[in-house]
């Protein structure tokens, strides 16, 4: 019986690094069958390429513009299933002492035909990485937050995000165009995003960016209350009284 | 193709044993260190503004101290500082010219006979200005003892002064190398270049040539001893090289352009003191973003000083660690104070999309024509060192502006003088 070929996807920014390996993988394929399904000069465009094709593991750089490996490694694990993540990166050792102290695969530049032909054998056997394991890994901030849409993978950029509302088990992404639903939780994200996003209330960030001003508004039973208005979207947010100093400390910052 | 395949893998290895033994790289620059400390003390280099003006700014100090102590009363304080300054002044300015004059030869004597010939100078200006004074009766003289011991107390304080200096920048030296070291090349463009060169051995063998040896020329650089002033267009070759290397790995990405059309090229500059802000600038500049990108380089002679201005792309969010661009700037301002003093600066800052260096240092020509490495020289004279007259920027030739720097003056007559 003929194994199934084993489906890589290469993802560095510089053509020569794609193309060397490149080169080795055909030289692996003699060892076993491979089939190279794509190459991608980003993160982005690998979740690109992912929409059509699907692979079992992906070889990305660490630091790449748009969207990095350990950014990409995350958005990975939203897909069915997720496939294997081998780092490849120029950096030298102390810089990746996480990744040997919680057992993340990683192989060195210039990569070495023997090393990728180990790392390739071993791939049927690893398991994908966790989102524990990358939270643990000196990443900075992400720039897409993904959300599964009709079994696809689709990425919103931060910078389009006006705000962030948590409902029941979801949260409400809302951008100009329209909403999305994700699965994870305000307090993290609050964390991750603080300095772009503020709270103003309970179940609500809202992009600094996106604030247009505040206005008081009455409510039935006369009690009076701050409502957010925002650029880009017909609609407004109420602030809690928890959270009224927002209303003067963003009036502050726009004098 | 097994032998392809031999040259990679012998890369590989190469690699590994860098990546291993980084120690080693670092080892040739630690040896001058330790051995520069004989070397030391110098005389200070009186031919550099921050040496005059510390000279000027003291011994017009001791003056008022002087007067404020000798005179009565506050309201007498003025004549007083007025009777001293006109013996002094000329005193002063005398010793400084001669100084001047005599500087590039006090700097290959001995640091002792060196001093005793400072001292001896402060007691022969002394005697001339008073018999100048004595026969000509211009201004009140003064007490010919007094101002002797006066004078060879502040020449000394002056001396012992330029001394613990020297000693405190020394440790800054070594310092300042070390850093340069850790900031200069960063190990993440070596091992991007070596894959690289190896996805060209195949496929473009010549290109891969080329390749390994601009690699070689830069790290000949990066690993001699850098303490002399090197020519600037040895530094510009050297960045012509860097950059090729940044090129075949970046593509379309990294764009380069170079005005150096009023460039004096045999200026002479710090070793590396233009790379590692190239290198900046393609790593925060360039490597973050997806679009390509420019680098531009802008080398031009201004009023007695060759300015470098280095603008790259400002990537507000890019995140990279900034820390390191600090350190880079901080290790080549440092060295320039090292060399310049006064008149070397470096200034960052962002405009509009742009991040940009400004660099400024005094032209002083390289009296040797003999370029390392060898660089063709023209034919007729050294026309092409010359800055061209009036190349952009305003661009003076050095004589037409004698005028306002006379410091600079002597060195910029011998240079013409040369040609």
């Amino acid at each position: 019986m003929v194994e199934d070929p084993l489906r890589v996807l290469v993802v560095d920014d510089e053509a020569p690094a794609r193309r060397r390996l490149r080169e080795l993988l055909d030289d692996c394929a003699g060892a076993m069958p491979l089939a190279i399904v794509g190459e991608a000069a980003n993160g982005r465009e690998a979740m690109e390429i992912l929409h059509a094709v699907t692979s079992d593991l992906v070889l990305t750089d660490i630091h790449m513009p748009e969207m990095d490996g350990l950014e990409l490694a995350r958005h990975l694990l939203k897909l069915q299933p997720p496939p294997v993540v081998i780092f490849t990166t120029a950096f030298h050792e102390h810089a990746l002492q996480a990744f040997d102290v919680h057992a993340v695969d990683y192989l060195m530049k210039p990569v070495r035909m023997q090393r990728l032909l180990a790392a390739l054998q071993k791939v049927p056997r690893l398991k994908p990485l966790t989102a524990a394991k990358l939270d643990e890994l000196p990443a900075s901030a992400r720039r897409f937050l993904s959300v599964t849409e009709r079994s696809r993978v689709v990425l919103v950029p931060i910078d389009e995000i006006v705000y962030l509302k948590a409902e029941l088990k979801y949260i409400t992404i809302r951008t100009a165009q329209r909403e999305f639903l994700l699965e994870e939780s305000l307090t993290r994200l609050e964390e991750e995003f603080g300095a772009r996003f503020i709270r103003v209330h309970r179940n609500c960030l809202v992009a600094k960016d996106a604030i247009r001003g505040f206005e008081r508004c009455v409510g039935d039973e006369g009690d009076a209350h701050w409502e957010v208005v925002l650029n880009g979207v017909n609609e407004t947010l109420p602030v809690s009284r928890r959270q009224q100093y927002v209303v003067r400390e963003i009036g502050r910052e726009n004098q | 193709m097994p032998t392809m395949c031999r040259i990679q893998a012998e890369f590989e290895r190469m690699a590994t044993v860098c990546r291993r033994h980084e120690a080693c790289i670092r080892l040739p620059y630690m040896r001058p260190i330790i051995r520069q400390n004989p070397d030391l003390p110098a005389l200070p280099d009186f031919r550099n503004l921050g040496t005059v003006l510390r000279i000027l700014v003291a011994v017009n100090g001791a003056a008022v101290i002087a007067a404020i102590v000798e005179a009565p009363r506050p309201e007498l304080w003025p004549g007083h500082l007025l009777d001293n300054l006109s013996v002094l002044e000329p005193q002063l300015m005398l010793q400084l010219a001669l100084l001047y004059a005599i500087s590039p030869w006090l700097a290959r004597q001995p640091y002792a006979t060196g001093a005793w010939i400072v001292a001896g100078m402060t007691v022969a200006c002394t005697l001339a200005v008073n018999a100048l004074i004595d026969a000509t009766h211009i201004v009140k003289g003064g007490d010919l003892l007094r101002e002797l011991v006066l004078g060879l107390f502040l020449c000394g304080a002056l001396l012992y002064y330029f001394r613990l200096r020297a000693k405190a920048l020394s440790p800054a030296v070594a310092e300042a190398r070390l850093q340069a070291l850790q900031a200069r090349i960063r190990p993440h463009f070596l091992f991007n270049s070596i894959t690289a060169v190896l996805s060209l051995v195949r496929s473009d063998p010549r290109r891969a040539e080329g390749a390994l040896e601009d690699m070689a020329d830069l790290f000949r650089v990066l690993m001699r001893d850098n303490r002399e002033l090197t020519r600037l267009e040895n530094e510009v070759e050297l960045c012509r090289q860097y950059l090729a290397l940044e090129k075949l790995r970046l593509g379309e990405r990294l764009q380069i352009e170079w005005h150096l059309n009023s460039m004096p090229g045999d200026a002479l500059v710090p070793p590396l003191v233009l790379q590692p802000l190239l290198e900046n600038a393609v790593y925060h500049g360039i490597e973050p973003s997806s679009a390509p990108g420019v680098v531009s380089i802008n080398i031009f002679f201004k009023s007695g000083d060759v300015h470098a201005i280095l603008r790259n792309p400002y990537q507000a969010n890019g995140g990279r660690h900034h820390a390191g661009n600090k350190m880079a700037i901080a290790n080549v301002r440092e060295r320039l104070a090292l060399h310049f003093d006064a008149e070397g600066s470096l200034e960052s800052k962002v405009v509009g999309n742009a991040y940009e260096v400004h660099l400024r240092m005094p032209y002083r020509p390289s009296t040797s024509t003999v370029a390392e490495p060898p660089v063709p020289q023209p034919a007729a004279g050294d026309d092409m060192q010359k800055p061209p007259a009036d190349a952009g920027n305003g661009t003076k030739r050095p004589p037409a502006d004698s005028g306002d720097v006379p410091v600079r003056f002597a060195a910029v007559v011998r240079k013409v003088s040369h040609g």
